[in-house]
Protein backbone atom coordinates (compact mmCIF):
# COMPACT_ATOMS: atom_id res chain seq x y z
CA UNK A 1 0.00 0.00 0.00
CA UNK A 2 1.22 3.28 -0.50
CA UNK A 3 2.51 5.81 2.05
CA UNK A 4 1.15 8.51 3.92
CA UNK A 5 2.88 11.54 2.55
CA UNK A 6 2.47 13.68 5.63
CA UNK A 7 4.69 11.00 7.83
CA UNK A 8 7.78 11.78 5.71
CA UNK A 9 9.81 15.21 5.35
CA UNK A 10 12.23 15.87 2.64
CA UNK A 11 14.79 19.13 3.21
CA UNK A 12 17.21 20.24 0.78
CA UNK A 13 20.25 21.68 2.57
CA UNK A 14 21.91 24.24 -0.04
CA UNK A 15 25.55 22.22 0.38
CA UNK A 16 27.40 19.34 0.82
CA UNK A 17 28.72 20.62 3.79
CA UNK A 18 25.27 21.13 5.26
CA UNK A 19 24.00 17.55 4.06
CA UNK A 20 27.30 15.90 5.76
CA UNK A 21 26.90 17.64 8.65
CA UNK A 22 23.00 17.00 9.51
CA UNK A 23 24.41 12.99 8.45
CA UNK A 24 26.94 13.03 11.62
CA UNK A 25 24.70 14.83 14.16
CA UNK A 26 22.35 12.05 13.93
CA UNK A 27 23.61 9.01 12.30
CA UNK A 28 21.17 7.10 11.08
CA UNK A 29 18.11 9.18 10.94
CA UNK A 30 18.42 10.42 7.32
CA UNK A 31 18.45 8.90 4.23
CA UNK A 32 19.72 10.93 1.49
CA UNK A 33 17.58 11.22 -1.72
CA UNK A 34 19.16 11.62 -5.43
CA UNK A 35 16.94 10.76 -8.04
CA UNK A 36 14.60 9.00 -6.29
CA UNK A 37 13.96 6.61 -9.16
CA UNK A 38 13.96 4.08 -6.50
CA UNK A 39 13.24 5.66 -3.23
CA UNK A 40 10.01 7.17 -4.36
CA UNK A 41 8.85 3.45 -5.75
CA UNK A 42 9.42 2.57 -2.49
CA UNK A 43 7.70 5.62 -0.90
CA UNK A 44 4.64 4.82 -3.34
CA UNK A 45 4.63 1.21 -2.80
CA UNK A 46 4.91 1.68 1.37
CA UNK A 47 8.54 -0.03 1.65
CA UNK A 48 10.15 2.84 3.13
CA UNK A 49 12.57 2.47 6.33
CA UNK A 50 13.38 5.85 7.08
CA UNK A 51 11.37 9.15 7.40
CA UNK A 52 13.90 11.97 7.15
CA UNK A 53 15.58 13.10 3.66
CA UNK A 54 17.80 14.65 2.53
CA UNK A 55 17.86 15.56 -1.11
CA UNK A 56 20.82 15.98 -2.61
CA UNK A 57 19.85 15.95 -6.45
CA UNK A 58 20.24 19.81 -6.68
CA UNK A 59 23.97 20.11 -5.26
CA UNK A 60 26.33 21.23 -8.44
CA UNK A 61 29.17 19.54 -6.38
CA UNK A 62 27.69 16.18 -6.77
CA UNK A 63 27.08 16.29 -10.73
CA UNK A 64 30.18 16.41 -12.89
CA UNK A 65 32.03 14.26 -15.43
CA UNK A 66 36.10 15.62 -15.31
CA UNK A 67 38.73 13.95 -17.25
CA UNK A 68 42.73 14.21 -15.55
CA UNK A 69 45.70 13.28 -17.83
CA UNK A 70 45.41 9.54 -16.01
CA UNK A 71 41.43 9.61 -15.03
CA UNK A 72 37.78 10.04 -15.50
CA UNK A 73 36.04 11.18 -12.66
CA UNK A 74 32.03 11.35 -12.18
CA UNK A 75 30.26 12.89 -9.66
CA UNK A 76 27.63 10.36 -7.80
CA UNK A 77 25.47 12.43 -8.61
CA UNK A 78 25.70 12.56 -13.19
CA UNK A 79 22.69 10.72 -14.06
CA UNK A 80 22.68 8.46 -16.67
CA UNK A 81 21.40 10.94 -19.24
CA UNK A 82 24.97 12.84 -18.36
CA UNK A 83 26.84 9.40 -18.67
CA UNK A 84 25.26 8.44 -21.97
CA UNK A 85 25.89 12.20 -23.05
CA UNK A 86 29.74 12.54 -22.33
CA UNK A 87 31.99 12.23 -25.60
CA UNK A 88 34.95 11.42 -22.93
CA UNK A 89 32.85 8.02 -21.41
CA UNK A 90 31.53 6.90 -24.85
CA UNK A 91 35.02 7.07 -26.37
CA UNK A 92 36.93 5.61 -23.60
CA UNK A 93 34.45 3.41 -21.29
CA UNK A 94 31.85 2.22 -23.72
CA UNK A 95 30.55 -0.59 -21.49
CA UNK A 96 29.81 2.28 -18.78
CA UNK A 97 27.78 4.29 -21.35
CA UNK A 98 26.11 1.14 -22.53
CA UNK A 99 25.25 0.12 -19.05
CA UNK A 100 23.62 2.83 -18.24
CA UNK A 101 21.75 3.29 -21.56
CA UNK A 102 19.96 0.13 -20.28
CA UNK A 103 19.16 1.37 -17.37
CA UNK A 104 15.73 1.90 -17.19
CA UNK A 105 13.61 4.49 -19.99
CA UNK A 106 14.39 8.22 -21.20
CA UNK A 107 12.47 9.21 -18.57
CA UNK A 108 14.47 7.08 -15.31
CA UNK A 109 17.89 8.31 -17.21
CA UNK A 110 16.92 11.97 -16.79
CA UNK A 111 16.47 11.57 -13.08
CA UNK A 112 18.66 7.96 -12.15
CA UNK A 113 22.28 8.45 -11.13
CA UNK A 114 25.30 7.00 -11.12
CA UNK A 115 25.71 7.02 -7.12
CA UNK A 116 21.89 6.04 -6.57
CA UNK A 117 22.53 2.88 -8.57
CA UNK A 118 25.97 1.89 -6.59
CA UNK A 119 24.52 2.85 -3.44
CA UNK A 120 20.88 1.16 -4.17
CA UNK A 121 23.73 -2.38 -3.73
CA UNK A 122 21.46 -4.32 -6.13
CA UNK A 123 22.98 -7.07 -7.24
CA UNK A 124 20.99 -7.17 -10.85
CA UNK A 125 22.41 -2.84 -11.09
CA UNK A 126 23.28 -2.35 -14.37
CA UNK A 127 26.48 -0.64 -13.89
CA UNK A 128 28.26 -2.11 -11.27
CA UNK A 129 29.60 -4.39 -13.42
CA UNK A 130 31.10 -2.59 -16.19
CA UNK A 131 32.32 -0.38 -13.24
CA UNK A 132 33.78 -3.68 -11.89
CA UNK A 133 35.62 -4.25 -15.35
CA UNK A 134 37.13 -0.86 -15.79
CA UNK A 135 38.36 -1.35 -11.88
CA UNK A 136 37.03 1.95 -10.70
CA UNK A 137 37.63 3.34 -7.21
CA UNK A 138 34.80 5.11 -5.53
CA UNK A 139 35.49 8.26 -3.02
CA UNK A 140 32.92 8.46 0.49
CA UNK A 141 33.05 11.72 2.16
CA UNK A 142 31.85 12.40 5.59
CA UNK A 143 31.99 15.79 7.73
CA UNK A 144 35.07 14.29 9.38
CA UNK A 145 37.08 12.89 6.51
CA UNK A 146 37.32 11.37 2.94
CA UNK A 147 38.67 7.84 1.55
CA UNK A 148 38.95 6.34 -1.39
CA UNK A 149 38.88 2.61 -1.97
CA UNK A 150 38.33 0.39 -5.01
CA UNK A 151 34.91 -0.75 -5.75
CA UNK A 152 35.87 -3.74 -5.62
CA UNK A 153 35.91 -4.01 -2.01
CA UNK A 154 32.53 -1.97 -1.47
CA UNK A 155 30.23 -4.19 -1.99
CA UNK A 156 29.51 -6.46 1.39
CA UNK A 157 26.83 -8.22 0.61
CA UNK A 158 23.13 -8.12 0.46
CA UNK A 159 22.27 -4.68 -0.06
CA UNK A 160 25.41 -4.34 2.03
CA UNK A 161 27.79 -1.91 1.59
CA UNK A 162 31.57 -0.70 3.14
CA UNK A 163 29.98 3.06 3.47
CA UNK A 164 28.66 4.38 6.74
CA UNK A 165 25.31 6.05 8.01
CA UNK A 166 27.41 9.49 8.28
CA UNK A 167 29.08 8.75 4.78
CA UNK A 168 28.40 10.04 0.77
CA UNK A 169 29.35 8.59 -1.97
CA UNK A 170 31.22 11.66 -4.30
CA UNK A 171 33.09 10.41 -7.07
CA UNK A 172 33.72 7.44 -9.15
CA UNK A 173 37.20 7.50 -10.43
CA UNK A 174 37.95 5.13 -13.53
CA UNK A 175 41.55 4.87 -15.07
CA UNK A 176 42.25 5.85 -18.29
CA UNK A 177 44.17 2.88 -19.55
CA UNK A 178 41.50 0.62 -22.14
CA UNK A 179 42.18 2.24 -25.24
CA UNK A 180 43.75 -1.10 -26.37
CA UNK A 181 41.65 -3.49 -24.00
CA UNK A 182 38.74 -5.61 -26.17
CA UNK A 183 35.72 -4.79 -24.34
CA UNK A 184 32.26 -6.96 -23.60
CA UNK A 185 29.21 -6.29 -22.43
CA UNK A 186 25.90 -8.16 -22.77
CA UNK A 187 22.34 -7.90 -20.10
CA UNK A 188 20.41 -11.33 -20.72
CA UNK A 189 16.77 -9.73 -19.56
CA UNK A 190 13.18 -9.83 -21.18
CA UNK A 191 13.58 -6.57 -22.91
CA UNK A 192 16.85 -4.16 -22.57
CA UNK A 193 14.22 -0.96 -21.45
CA UNK A 194 12.96 -0.67 -17.99
CA UNK A 195 13.76 -5.16 -17.61
CA UNK A 196 16.18 -5.69 -14.56
CA UNK A 197 18.63 -8.56 -15.78
CA UNK A 198 18.24 -11.87 -15.40
CA UNK A 199 21.88 -12.18 -15.69
CA UNK A 200 24.49 -9.27 -17.09
CA UNK A 201 28.20 -9.23 -17.58
CA UNK A 202 30.73 -7.15 -18.37
CA UNK A 203 34.38 -7.80 -19.49
CA UNK A 204 37.99 -5.85 -20.61
CA UNK A 205 41.07 -7.87 -21.71
CA UNK A 206 44.46 -7.12 -23.28
CA UNK A 207 45.57 -9.36 -25.43
CA UNK A 208 49.00 -9.05 -26.68
CA UNK A 209 50.61 -11.61 -29.27
CA UNK A 210 47.97 -14.18 -28.57
CA UNK A 211 48.30 -14.02 -24.88
CA UNK A 212 45.99 -12.69 -22.32
CA UNK A 213 48.17 -10.30 -20.25
CA UNK A 214 45.30 -8.20 -18.08
CA UNK A 215 41.28 -9.60 -17.78
CA UNK A 216 38.68 -7.97 -15.56
CA UNK A 217 34.84 -9.70 -15.38
CA UNK A 218 31.99 -8.31 -13.81
CA UNK A 219 28.94 -9.73 -13.35
CA UNK A 220 24.81 -8.64 -12.13
CA UNK A 221 22.71 -11.38 -10.92
CA UNK A 222 25.20 -13.74 -10.46
CA UNK A 223 25.79 -13.66 -6.35
CA UNK A 224 24.10 -11.36 -3.61
CA UNK A 225 25.89 -8.55 -4.79
CA UNK A 226 27.78 -7.29 -7.81
CA UNK A 227 30.34 -9.83 -8.40
CA UNK A 228 33.87 -9.46 -9.86
CA UNK A 229 34.32 -12.69 -11.07
CA UNK A 230 38.38 -13.17 -9.74
CA UNK A 231 38.47 -16.95 -9.76
CA UNK A 232 37.48 -17.05 -13.57
CA UNK A 233 40.25 -14.06 -14.27
CA UNK A 234 42.87 -16.11 -12.07
CA UNK A 235 41.87 -19.00 -14.92
CA UNK A 236 42.69 -16.65 -18.16
CA UNK A 237 45.46 -14.71 -17.28
CA UNK A 238 48.61 -15.21 -18.91
CA UNK A 239 47.22 -18.02 -21.07
CA UNK A 240 46.97 -18.12 -25.08
CA UNK A 241 43.75 -17.33 -26.75
CA UNK A 242 42.70 -19.27 -29.93
CA UNK A 243 45.39 -22.06 -29.89
CA UNK A 244 45.26 -25.88 -29.20
CA UNK A 245 43.94 -25.31 -25.75
CA UNK A 246 41.09 -23.00 -26.91
CA UNK A 247 38.63 -25.40 -25.68
CA UNK A 248 40.11 -26.98 -22.27
CA UNK A 249 40.81 -23.09 -21.27
CA UNK A 250 36.90 -22.54 -22.30
CA UNK A 251 35.80 -25.51 -20.13
CA UNK A 252 37.94 -24.10 -17.52
CA UNK A 253 37.02 -20.48 -17.37
CA UNK A 254 32.94 -21.97 -17.51
CA UNK A 255 33.84 -24.03 -14.37
CA UNK A 256 35.29 -21.27 -12.66
CA UNK A 257 32.64 -19.06 -13.53
CA UNK A 258 30.26 -21.13 -11.68
CA UNK A 259 32.48 -22.21 -9.22
CA UNK A 260 32.25 -18.47 -7.84
CA UNK A 261 28.86 -17.56 -8.82
CA UNK A 262 26.41 -18.38 -6.25
CA UNK A 263 23.11 -17.02 -8.04
CA UNK A 264 19.70 -16.82 -6.52
CA UNK A 265 15.99 -18.71 -7.74
CA UNK A 266 13.55 -15.65 -7.99
CA UNK A 267 10.68 -14.40 -10.41
CA UNK A 268 13.05 -13.18 -13.16
CA UNK A 269 15.06 -16.55 -13.36
CA UNK A 270 16.67 -19.39 -11.82
CA UNK A 271 20.05 -20.05 -10.34
CA UNK A 272 20.39 -22.99 -12.72
CA UNK A 273 20.22 -20.50 -15.83
CA UNK A 274 21.59 -17.54 -14.70
CA UNK A 275 25.02 -19.61 -13.99
CA UNK A 276 24.75 -21.31 -17.67
CA UNK A 277 24.02 -17.88 -19.15
CA UNK A 278 26.64 -16.28 -17.02
CA UNK A 279 28.95 -18.47 -18.06
CA UNK A 280 27.63 -18.69 -22.00
CA UNK A 281 28.69 -14.76 -21.98
CA UNK A 282 31.76 -15.45 -20.27
CA UNK A 283 32.84 -17.99 -23.23
CA UNK A 284 31.24 -15.40 -26.37
CA UNK A 285 33.34 -12.93 -24.62
CA UNK A 286 36.62 -14.95 -25.17
CA UNK A 287 35.66 -16.44 -28.74
CA UNK A 288 35.80 -12.56 -29.21
CA UNK A 289 38.91 -12.32 -28.31
CA UNK B 1 4.82 21.11 4.59
CA UNK B 2 6.90 22.70 2.00
CA UNK B 3 6.36 26.25 0.36
CA UNK B 4 7.05 25.53 -3.01
CA UNK B 5 7.26 27.48 -6.49
CA UNK B 6 6.57 25.90 -9.82
CA UNK B 7 5.94 27.16 -13.26
CA UNK B 8 3.47 25.45 -14.70
CA UNK B 9 2.77 25.68 -18.36
CA UNK B 10 3.88 29.09 -18.19
CA UNK B 11 2.38 30.06 -14.66
CA UNK B 12 4.16 30.92 -11.95
CA UNK B 13 2.37 29.09 -8.94
CA UNK B 14 3.34 29.01 -5.05
CA UNK B 15 2.10 26.21 -2.52
CA UNK B 16 2.42 24.72 0.36
CA UNK B 17 2.73 21.09 0.22
CA UNK B 18 4.02 17.95 2.15
CA UNK B 19 7.93 17.94 1.02
CA UNK B 20 7.31 13.98 -0.73
CA UNK B 21 4.06 14.54 -1.61
CA UNK B 22 4.58 13.11 -5.40
CA UNK B 23 4.77 15.85 -8.07
CA UNK B 24 2.00 13.59 -9.93
CA UNK B 25 -0.51 14.47 -6.96
CA UNK B 26 0.57 17.92 -6.62
CA UNK B 27 -0.47 18.58 -10.33
CA UNK B 28 -3.57 16.67 -9.98
CA UNK B 29 -4.75 17.59 -6.63
CA UNK B 30 -3.70 20.80 -6.14
CA UNK B 31 -2.92 22.58 -9.64
CA UNK B 32 -6.15 20.67 -10.55
CA UNK B 33 -4.79 19.64 -14.13
CA UNK B 34 -6.13 15.72 -14.65
CA UNK B 35 -4.30 15.75 -17.85
CA UNK B 36 -1.70 13.73 -16.39
CA UNK B 37 -2.38 10.10 -15.47
CA UNK B 38 -1.55 7.61 -13.07
CA UNK B 39 -0.78 4.02 -14.13
CA UNK B 40 1.41 2.21 -12.01
CA UNK B 41 3.02 5.05 -9.94
CA UNK B 42 6.16 2.64 -9.95
CA UNK B 43 8.13 4.69 -13.04
CA UNK B 44 7.33 1.92 -15.37
CA UNK B 45 4.42 3.03 -17.77
CA UNK B 46 4.69 6.51 -18.62
CA UNK B 47 1.25 7.79 -17.90
CA UNK B 48 2.56 10.37 -15.56
CA UNK B 49 5.20 11.69 -18.01
CA UNK B 50 5.60 15.84 -17.80
CA UNK B 51 8.44 17.97 -19.05
CA UNK B 52 10.17 19.22 -15.99
CA UNK B 53 12.95 22.15 -16.98
CA UNK B 54 12.70 20.75 -20.66
CA UNK B 55 13.56 16.95 -19.44
CA UNK B 56 11.09 14.20 -19.76
CA UNK B 57 10.23 12.71 -15.69
CA UNK B 58 7.71 10.41 -14.48
CA UNK B 59 6.14 12.64 -11.99
CA UNK B 60 4.77 9.79 -9.50
CA UNK B 61 8.76 9.43 -8.32
CA UNK B 62 9.61 13.18 -7.98
CA UNK B 63 9.00 14.35 -4.73
CA UNK B 64 7.75 18.47 -4.74
CA UNK B 65 10.22 19.97 -3.15
CA UNK B 66 12.51 18.37 -6.06
CA UNK B 67 10.43 20.45 -8.19
CA UNK B 68 10.72 23.65 -6.03
CA UNK B 69 11.52 26.17 -8.92
CA UNK B 70 11.35 24.19 -11.69
CA UNK B 71 9.53 24.93 -15.04
CA UNK B 72 6.75 21.93 -15.36
CA UNK B 73 4.89 21.28 -19.13
CA UNK B 74 2.00 19.23 -18.62
CA UNK B 75 0.06 17.93 -21.62
CA UNK B 76 -2.59 21.19 -20.92
CA UNK B 77 0.22 23.17 -21.63
CA UNK B 78 0.97 21.71 -25.10
CA UNK B 79 -1.20 23.28 -27.48
CA UNK B 80 -1.19 26.70 -28.32
CA UNK B 81 -3.80 29.74 -28.60
CA UNK B 82 -6.53 27.06 -28.05
CA UNK B 83 -5.38 24.92 -30.80
CA UNK B 84 -3.94 21.95 -30.77
CA UNK B 85 0.06 21.40 -31.66
CA UNK B 86 1.00 19.41 -34.58
CA UNK B 87 2.10 16.78 -32.70
CA UNK B 88 -1.28 16.08 -30.78
CA UNK B 89 -2.77 16.84 -34.57
CA UNK B 90 -0.63 13.64 -35.98
CA UNK B 91 -1.27 11.43 -33.23
CA UNK B 92 -5.54 11.86 -33.99
CA UNK B 93 -5.18 12.04 -37.39
CA UNK B 94 -2.84 9.16 -37.73
CA UNK B 95 -4.79 6.59 -34.64
CA UNK B 96 -2.05 7.02 -32.26
CA UNK B 97 -4.35 7.77 -29.76
CA UNK B 98 -7.64 5.18 -28.39
CA UNK B 99 -8.05 5.31 -24.98
CA UNK B 100 -6.21 8.45 -24.10
CA UNK B 101 -5.16 6.87 -20.86
CA UNK B 102 -1.02 6.85 -22.15
CA UNK B 103 -1.31 9.79 -24.49
CA UNK B 104 -0.66 12.55 -22.12
CA UNK B 105 2.84 10.86 -21.34
CA UNK B 106 2.98 10.06 -24.97
CA UNK B 107 3.13 13.03 -26.34
CA UNK B 108 4.98 15.01 -23.87
CA UNK B 109 7.70 11.64 -24.70
CA UNK B 110 7.46 12.89 -28.32
CA UNK B 111 8.04 16.20 -27.09
CA UNK B 112 11.23 15.39 -25.86
CA UNK B 113 12.11 13.58 -28.47
CA UNK B 114 11.84 15.52 -31.32
CA UNK B 115 13.52 18.52 -28.99
CA UNK B 116 16.24 16.41 -29.46
CA UNK B 117 16.38 14.61 -32.00
CA UNK B 118 14.31 16.51 -34.66
CA UNK B 119 14.90 13.86 -37.29
CA UNK B 120 14.50 10.62 -35.23
CA UNK B 121 15.36 7.33 -36.50
CA UNK B 122 12.85 4.47 -35.95
CA UNK B 123 15.26 3.03 -33.25
CA UNK B 124 15.32 6.41 -31.36
CA UNK B 125 11.86 6.54 -32.00
CA UNK B 126 11.33 3.30 -30.62
CA UNK B 127 13.92 4.22 -27.90
CA UNK B 128 12.27 7.35 -26.96
CA UNK B 129 9.07 6.09 -25.58
CA UNK B 130 10.31 2.60 -24.26
CA UNK B 131 8.65 3.66 -20.99
CA UNK B 132 5.49 4.75 -22.39
CA UNK B 133 3.43 1.68 -22.49
CA UNK B 134 -0.16 0.87 -24.18
CA UNK B 135 -2.70 -1.29 -24.34
CA UNK B 136 -4.45 -0.22 -26.85
CA UNK B 137 -2.89 0.69 -30.02
CA UNK B 138 -0.40 -2.14 -30.59
CA UNK B 139 2.76 0.78 -30.51
CA UNK B 140 2.71 1.27 -34.72
CA UNK B 141 0.18 3.45 -35.05
CA UNK B 142 1.82 5.70 -32.15
CA UNK B 143 5.15 5.33 -34.15
CA UNK B 144 3.34 6.20 -37.24
CA UNK B 145 2.43 9.61 -35.34
CA UNK B 146 5.23 10.95 -34.48
CA UNK B 147 7.15 9.76 -37.76
CA UNK B 148 4.19 12.20 -39.42
CA UNK B 149 4.85 14.80 -36.62
CA UNK B 150 8.71 14.35 -37.21
CA UNK B 151 7.65 15.27 -41.00
CA UNK B 152 5.24 17.97 -40.52
CA UNK B 153 6.96 21.56 -39.32
CA UNK B 154 7.02 20.41 -36.23
CA UNK B 155 8.33 23.64 -34.09
CA UNK B 156 10.98 22.49 -31.73
CA UNK B 157 10.48 25.48 -29.32
CA UNK B 158 7.00 24.96 -28.80
CA UNK B 159 5.37 22.96 -26.12
CA UNK B 160 8.80 23.30 -23.78
CA UNK B 161 8.31 24.09 -20.35
C1 LIG C 1 10.97 1.90 -14.10
C2 LIG C 1 12.33 1.71 -13.55
C3 LIG C 1 13.25 0.94 -14.28
C4 LIG C 1 14.54 0.74 -13.79
N1 LIG C 1 15.39 0.00 -14.55
C5 LIG C 1 16.63 -0.22 -14.09
C6 LIG C 1 17.55 -1.01 -14.86
O1 LIG C 1 17.24 -1.48 -15.95
N2 LIG C 1 18.79 -1.22 -14.33
C7 LIG C 1 19.18 -0.71 -13.14
O2 LIG C 1 20.31 -0.93 -12.74
N3 LIG C 1 18.33 0.04 -12.41
C8 LIG C 1 17.08 0.29 -12.84
N4 LIG C 1 16.22 1.04 -12.09
C9 LIG C 1 16.63 1.47 -10.76
C10 LIG C 1 17.13 2.92 -10.58
O3 LIG C 1 16.70 3.74 -11.63
C11 LIG C 1 18.65 3.00 -10.48
O4 LIG C 1 19.12 2.17 -9.45
C12 LIG C 1 19.14 4.44 -10.24
O5 LIG C 1 20.51 4.48 -10.49
C13 LIG C 1 18.89 4.94 -8.81
O6 LIG C 1 19.44 6.24 -8.71
P1 LIG C 1 18.64 7.43 -8.00
O7 LIG C 1 19.51 8.62 -7.99
O8 LIG C 1 17.31 7.58 -8.60
O9 LIG C 1 18.50 6.78 -6.53
P2 LIG C 1 17.64 7.17 -5.26
O10 LIG C 1 16.31 6.50 -5.32
O11 LIG C 1 17.67 8.63 -5.01
O12 LIG C 1 18.54 6.46 -4.15
C14 LIG C 1 18.79 5.06 -4.19
C15 LIG C 1 19.63 4.66 -2.98
O13 LIG C 1 20.95 5.18 -3.06
C16 LIG C 1 21.24 6.04 -1.97
N5 LIG C 1 22.07 7.11 -2.52
C17 LIG C 1 21.83 7.83 -3.65
N6 LIG C 1 22.86 8.65 -3.90
C18 LIG C 1 23.78 8.45 -2.92
C19 LIG C 1 25.08 9.00 -2.63
N7 LIG C 1 25.66 9.91 -3.43
N8 LIG C 1 25.72 8.57 -1.52
C20 LIG C 1 25.14 7.64 -0.72
N9 LIG C 1 23.95 7.07 -0.94
C21 LIG C 1 23.28 7.47 -2.04
C22 LIG C 1 19.91 6.46 -1.42
O14 LIG C 1 19.98 6.80 -0.06
C23 LIG C 1 19.08 5.21 -1.65
O15 LIG C 1 19.33 4.26 -0.67
C24 LIG C 1 14.92 1.27 -12.55
C25 LIG C 1 14.00 2.04 -11.82
C26 LIG C 1 12.73 2.26 -12.31
C27 LIG C 1 11.76 3.08 -11.52
S1 LIG D 1 2.37 6.29 -13.06
FE1 LIG D 1 4.32 7.16 -13.14
S2 LIG D 1 5.36 5.85 -14.48
FE2 LIG D 1 3.47 4.82 -14.23
S1 LIG E 1 -4.48 4.48 -26.04
FE1 LIG E 1 -5.20 3.26 -24.43
S2 LIG E 1 -3.38 2.87 -23.33
FE2 LIG E 1 -2.65 3.80 -25.10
Amino acid sequence: MRSDVTQFELTAPATLTEVLRRLADNPGRHTVLAGGTELMVALNTGRLATHSFLSIQHLRELRFIRETPDTIQIGAGATFTDIRGSKIICAELPLLAQSASWTGSVANQNRGTLGGNICNASPAADTPPALLAYDANVTLISAASMRELPYRDFHLGYKRTAMRSDELLHTITLPRIYAGHRQYIRKVGTRNAQAISKVALAAIALVEAGRIIDIRVGAASLADRPLRCTAAETVLIGQTIGGEGMEALVRKARAALAGEAEPIDDIRSTAKYRIAVGANLLEEFLRSL
Amino acid sequence: MSDIRITINGQARSLNVPSMKRLLDVIREDLQLTGTKEGCGEGECGACAVLMNGELVNSCLVPALQANGASVCTIEGVAIDGRLHPVQQCFLENGGAQCGICTPGMILATQHLLNKYPRPTYEQIQEGLAGNLCRCTGYMRIFESVCKAAEADYLPDRGKA
